[in-house]
């Protein structure tokens, strides 16, 4: 297993390399450098350009070297956590993303667990009593989950807490705290608003989460074994769930490393719509203002969490499933 | 002393969408103690359904709609009487949850399916103890080895940590039967557990189910298409068609004087070790009839080559006839004759 996970890793690092490559050519699509990009904005905004400023800049990314140097060194640099600078922000890009990749963080986070808490009792339960009048029920409202766009539902919500409740519900803090500092009401103001982003992303996932339940499931209690275990004399709440349930989560055990990325860039169209001081927004204004450092990071970012992700769904996976584990030699 | 699990007239029914399939049509038999009673039949008989339904584990949607399943027991708590009917327990109740695995066990056909893929072989062998008997688990977990080593797997104190996947064929079945049989049950269930198996690990798998028998003293109730494997192992046989008996005897009596035409022809086409190579082999032309049909009269009726279509077979409501003290036979024209 250790050997498997080291294995794994080297493996990582010339992908890794191979993304950087990539990500740095598409910073480095748009004609001209960055640098120009500057001047000319700074230029049609009537300011003019400080040349020492712009040496400075032209040293620190060395734009005057062939281009595999720009590359290492900008490698180098990302390595050491220096991600670049933001132009349209005029900020470096690792504090522009810093507190927005915590607070996208704690919200995939709280998705997740909501996705799992709701959608794994419904799907066993419409497994276990499949063509039953609730599971009906469950799949009408499953499938439109499933069908709604998140930035509509997004938007319905929003429409109705503040036509009839009053409330606005945008953005995670109330004015009042949005911008002070961190403290403990900050962070219950934070949880107040949290809930909203989490149901809207969440049902979705939820409800594609009760489809894949519900079919792996039904595959699943038609398995001999569970006839052994009900042979065996286990109730039958408890043989479903510790045997064909803990089959059937098998493959969405394994999706949780998949989700990593999507903590970056996944809820970009629903943030817009509430107004979330995540990355997903930043992300998608780097990209229309050709902002090619953030772009750059972000491509880099989300390449990298891919790669984490997928070895992470392995590890889980060979972890839950000792047939993957030990290599079956005979299929199921 | 009435019998071990005496069955009476076992009428189980299936009701689909399209009709009502009578898997089980009644089906009469007794067991005594630590005797063997081969079921045998074709595909889709009926005979798994037999033993699904002694362990009240028929899936939906099948029912018991009649009959009775009379099982001796020693007391337990909250029962008197000496003999249960488990047709009119519920089957999700405590009490079937208690008979199942520890009086009553059973053992399937493809040990690979039927133990669960990501628990070890030896958690689900000590789960049966950890039910059904007050021990401890490192108790449960030594009496687990101790039941694979007398199953014969080789050390058996690694092989309980094993997965599934990790067994061979052969052992898997071993160990199968070590599940079926750590809480000593008085009768085991033997759904087709030699099926796939390669021959010579068939022959194994027997030796060792007649040696536990032997020293348990459990009966067994061992279902099979194979007559081979049926003329081996068991004292009394059950040949089943249709969800119905056809022919019931001893097993020197099946083989030796068949009576039922569809009991002759069984087993004349099994291929005999001295059968020339090359030679066709005889089957039985047709095939069973439409599960969904109701059927009065012999089920085997225009597959028969002896009673060449005789309207009597047809109509003659079905009925077993002793026509020996213990050979039973359920053919028409075989009764009308005698």
């Amino acid at each position: 297993m250790i050997a498997y996970i080291i294995r794994r890793i080297l493996i990582m690092i010339p992908t890794l390399i191979a993304i950087s490559i990539i990500s740095f050519i598409i910073i480095q699509l748009p004609p001209g450098d960055f640098l120009t990009t500057y001047v000319s904005q700074l230029s049609a905004s009537g300011e003019t350009v400080d040349q020492a400023e712009l040496e400075a800049l032209k040293e620190r990314f060395g734009l005057d070297e062939p281009l595999y140097k720009q590359y290492l060194k900008w490698a180098m640099n990302f390595l050491q956590g220096d991600f670049g600078h933001s132009f349209e922000w005029n900020k470096p890009v690792s504090e522009l993303i810093g507190e927005r990749l915590s607070l996208t963080v704690i919200i995939s986070i709280c998705t997740i667990l909501f996705t799992w808490a709701i959608s794994l009792p419904i799907g066993i339960y419409s497994a276990v009593r499949q063509y039953s009048w609730m599971d009906y029920f469950l799949t009408v409202i499953g499938f439109i989950g499933l069908a709604t766009p998140n930035f509509l539902f997004a938007l319905v919500m929003l429409w109705v807490s503040y036509a009839y409740l009053g409330l606005s519900i945008g953005g995670l803090f109330s004015p009042e705290y949005a911008e002070a500092p961190w403290s403990f009401a900050k962070v219950f103001d934070l949880f107040k608003h949290l809930w909203i982003p989490v149901v809207i992303v969440g049902t979705s996932h939820t409800a594609k989460f009760i489809r894949i339940i519900r079919g792996n499931l039904l595959d699943e209690l038609r398995k001999p074994y569970v006839t052994t275990a009900r042979a065996k004399g286990l109730s039958e709440t408890h043989l479903i769930l510790k045997y064909p349930v803990r089959v059937a989560i098998n493959p969405l055990v394994s999706t949780i490393g998949w989700t990593l990325p999507e903590l970056v860039s996944g809820i970009a169209i629903t943030a817009v719509v509430l107004n979330l001081p995540t990355t997903g927004p930043l992300l998608l204004s780097a990209l229309l203002s050709q902002d090619m450092q953030l772009a750059g990071t972000f491509i880099m970012l989300l390449s990298s969490l891919t790669v984490v992700g997928t070895l992470l769904s392995d590890i889980l996976l060979a972890w839950v499933d000792p047939r993957i584990r030990f290599g079956a030699r005979e299929g199921l | 002393m009435p019998p071990l699990l005496e069955v009476d007239d076992l009428q189980v029914h299936f009701f689909i969408d399209e009709g009502t399939v009578r898997a089980v049509d009644g089906v009469s038999f007794s067991l005594e103690q630590g005797k063997t009673l081969g079921i045998v039949g074709e595909s889709g008989s009926g005979k798994s359904v037999i033993g699904q339904a002694i362990l009240r584990i028929v899936p939906s949607p099948g029912q018991i709609v009649n009959g009775r399943i009379l099982l001796q027991v020693d007391e337990k708590e909250n029962l008197q009487q000496q003999t249960l009917d488990l047709v009119t327990i519920d089957p999700r109740g405590a009490l079937a949850r208690s008979i199942r695995g520890s009086d009553i066990s059973m053992i399937f056909q493809e040990p690979m399916n039927s133990f669960s893929p990501v628990h070890t072989v030896g958690s689900q062998i000590m789960e049966a103890l950890l039910i059904h008997s007050d021990v401890s688990k490192a108790e449960a977990r030594n009496q687990a080895i101790e039941m694979l080593h007398r199953v014969g797997i080789p050390q058996p104190e690694n092989r309980i940590d094993a997965y599934p996947h990790q067994l061979s064929g052969g052992m898997r079945q071993r160990a199968m039967i070590a599940m079926a049989l750590v809480c000593r049950p008085r009768v085991l269930i033997a759904d087709e557990p030699t099926t796939a198996l390669d021959v010579t690990v068939q022959a194994q798998i027997l030796a060792l189910l007649k040696e536990l028998q032997e020293e348990f003293g459990m009966a067994i109730i061992f279902i099979s298409h194979n007559l081979g494997v049926i003329s081996d192992i068991s004292d009394d046989v059950l040949v089943v068609y249709f969800g119905r008996v056809m022919e019931q005897a001893p097993v020197k009596d099946i083989f030796d004087y068949p009576l039922h035409p569809y009991t002759q022809a069984l087993l004349r086409s099994v291929p005999g070790i001295d059968t020339p190579v090359r030679t066709e082999l005889a089957t039985i032309e047709g095939t069973l009839p439409d599960p969904l049909a109701y059927i009065v009269g012999c089920p085997f009726y225009g597959r028969c080559t002896e009673c060449g279509g005789d309207s009597v077979c047809r109509d003659q409501p079905y009925e077993l006839t002793k026509v020996s003290p213990e050979h039973f036979v359920a053919c028409p024209r075989m009764c009308i004759k005698l």
